[in-house]
């Protein structure tokens, strides 16, 4: 219908007519009797109205006048403008993974209670102590790895959508993380082990970076980049199937998480040239910043030995250091592969991976 | 700067606020220096206005007669498209064995606060004539039944069976019914007024060289503006229009009927107390 096309309104409800007038009179229709003449004020209240990008299609610059709207929505002009939704540029935020990932991430969930078998472990008490101390160290590395994208998380524009959804879906990963990393600490009745204050620190240089990319950069490339050669080792040389599993199931979160990084900020630095400049300063301020710190604590690199070793023996230990040293190794490697991914010379790559916190994270 | 045209307006809610600063915004931004002042009753901006203190008077219908009987000169500038033709309803339960108006003789009448004109006075001059048992629900008093309150709790005390019928605004029946307070088909109406109107912006003194634009700029307030739209949302209209005296003379009557102001303006209602 047409402003001023009329309509003759029939019904069964004995309040019909009663009724009929204050509705129509509150969305600007007039009525005579059971006539209604159709108003223009639905048409005027969306005059200026616009669509908020295509349902499938991702602007450069979403303005922050479309506020919380579905991406693809016909959005009313007027309304609040979303001014904390700072992270707006489709170049800094946005990877065409981001649907594929969120959709891999939210069918990959896995219930602590149902997915883990709780039994208690009996380990040699050295090397309980040992697994102890691991665990402590991971708890507060998953912790500052659920602080980082949830600082960030309200300030992209919801036009990303998928880039929230996954970043939300992280959060709750890193959640579980510390709920079973935790769990696996407290198990055994030992007390938690060590958090030195050089782990912290590094830890706290990276919740309290102000820039997403750099974050994200320094979280999830190089940190979480390191910690899957860590998870990996540590379900490899676990001493007891629990460990095993727990570190196993982080180890499945942390690869998406690492792939989402290197997604975004590989089409970033395509389209911003100097984003790796600044990603390579952000690497060498932190180097300094924590240079006089202790890095990775002597009691969690023991710890490292201990759980490799297995048992409490001159060999094992031996053996359990070696394979320590080739961790380190291999997580040098890891960081190398992912930096000359992001366009880094190889040079670039070995000098930066070097200059990597040694508390790993 | 030249002084701002005043108007008064009540504060039944705190959105009143919103609407009247927004307003105020809007109305600078097209070049007429406007401010407001806020009542809590009626009766005292009324008496701002005929006194001269206001421009404009922001009128509940009942505040709009009061005017008129203290300054014979007044007028009804603009009004909401919303102010016209509206009617009260007098419902019962569906159940109940009252048919009609004249079966409420000796019943039990649930009816907003004492100074509503929807919610009492023009639904209980439909029943002149018949003794009835009033029940009265005094909410906002002052207010002129700007606050639903008054109406909620008649609808309130008839579903729960206190009363036998109850009073109130077409929109509020409506109202009522999505929120449950009376479920469809729960109630039957009974009596229904004629239509009449509501709101306008009353002024007693049309001197002030800004009243021409301030009329002006109302009746071009456009739905599609989008820094207006949420005004008018707000205060409940799609466009302003120019006011009319035909939708009165229902509440003029009841007035009289029940004796609410006497003829010169004065408040004469007993137990009124705004």
């Amino acid at each position: 219908m047409q402003p001023g096309d009329r309509l003759r309104v029939v019904g069964t409800d004995p309040h019909l007519r009663v009724h009929l007038a204050p509705w129509a009179r509150t969305r600007g229709h007039r009525v005579e009797g059971d006539i209604v003449t159709r108003g223009d004020a639905g048409d005027r209240r969306l005059a200026g109205a616009e669509r908020a990008g295509g349902a499938t299609t991702v602007v450069e610059r979403p303005p922050r006048t479309w506020g919380l709207a579905a991406r693809g929505a016909l959005v009313e002009a007027g309304g609040p403008v979303l001014d904390g939704a700072d992270l707006d540029e489709r170049g800094e935020v946005w990877t065409e993974l981001a649907p594929r990932l969120y959709a891999q991430a939210a069918a990959s969930q896995w219930d602590p209670a149902t997915a883990i078998d709780w039994a208690v472990p009996h380990l040699d008490p050295d090397v309980e102590a040992a697994v102890v101390q691991v665990m402590t160290y991971l708890v507060e590395n998953e912790q500052a790895a659920l602080m980082v994208p949830a600082r960030f998380l309200g300030r992209i524009h919801p036009h990303f959508r998928e880039v929230i959804q996954f970043l939300a879906v992280q959060v709750a990963d890193e959640a579980r993380h510390v709920e079973v990393f935790t769990r696996r600490a407290s198990i055994s009745g030992l007390p938690l082990g060590v958090s030195g204050s050089g782990g912290r620190a590094s830890l706290q240089t990276l919740v309290e970076e102000p820039d997403w990319a750099t974050a994200s950069f320094l979280l999830s490339v190089l940190g979480e980049g390191t910690f899957l050669s860590l998870l990996s080792f540590l379900e490899r040389c676990a001493p007891d199937t629990l460990t095993a599993r727990v570190t196993h199931l982080a180890l499945q979160d942390e690869a998406r998480h690492v792939a989402f990084a290197l997604g975004h900020l590989g089409e970033h630095v395509t389209t911003d040239a100097r984003t790796r400049d600044r990603l390579r300063a952000a690497v060498e301020r932190r180097h300094d910043v924590l240079a006089s710190t202790s890095g990775l604590g002597d009691s969690v690199h023991d710890a490292l030995v201990i759980v490799a070793a297995g048992a409490w023996t001159a060999d094992a230990i031996a053996q359990g250091w070696e394979r320590v040293q080739a961790l380190q190794t291999e997580m040098d490697e890891g960081r190398r592969r992912r930096l000359v991914r992001l366009g880094f010379s190889e040079a670039q790559a070995s000098e930066l991976s070097a200059l990597h916190t040694r508390n790993f994270m | 700067m030249s002084d701002p045209l005043i108007l008064g307006a009540v504060a039944y809610d705190p959105k009143v606020v919103t609407i009247w600063e927004g307003f105020r915004r809007w109305f600078a931004e097209k070049g007429l220096p406007f401010d407001y002042i806020l009542y809590s009753n009626y009766e005292r901006q009324v008496e701002d206005l005929a006194g001269g203190r206001i421009d404009v008077a922001w009128n509940s219908p009942l505040a709009w007669i009061r005017s008129r009987r203290l300054v014979p000169q007044a007028q009804a500038l603009v009004m909401r498209d919303t102010d016209r033709d509206l009617t009260s309803v007098i419902a019962v339960r569906d159940d109940s064995p009252i048919a009609d108006r004249s079966d409420l003789a000796g019943k039990r009448v649930a009816v907003g606060a004492v100074d509503s004109p929807q919610g009492t006075l023009l639904p209980l001059a439909l029943l002149d004539g018949l003794d009835v048992d009033v029940r009265r629900f005094d909410v906002g008093v002052g207010l002129h039944g700007d606050h639903v309150g008054g109406e909620r709790e008649a609808a309130r005390a008839l579903a729960a069976g206190e009363v036998d019928a109850a009073c109130m605004i077409d929109a509020n029946h409506l109202l009522f019914a999505k929120e449950g307070v009376l479920p469809a088909g729960s109630t039957r109406v009974v009596a229904q007024t004629q239509p009449y109107d509501h709101c306008n912006m009353t002024v007693t003194d049309t001197r002030s060289p800004l009243l021409e634009r301030f009329v002006s700029l109302l009746l071009d307030m456009d739905y599609a503006d989008a820094e207006v739209r949420p005004l008018l949302d707000l205060e409940g209209l799609t466009q302003w229009l120019p006011g009319r005296l035909s939708g009165y003379d229902q509440l003029e009557a009841a007035v009289d009927t029940f004796a609410f102001y006497d003829e010169t303006g004065r408040i004469t209602a007993d137990d009124y107390r705004p």
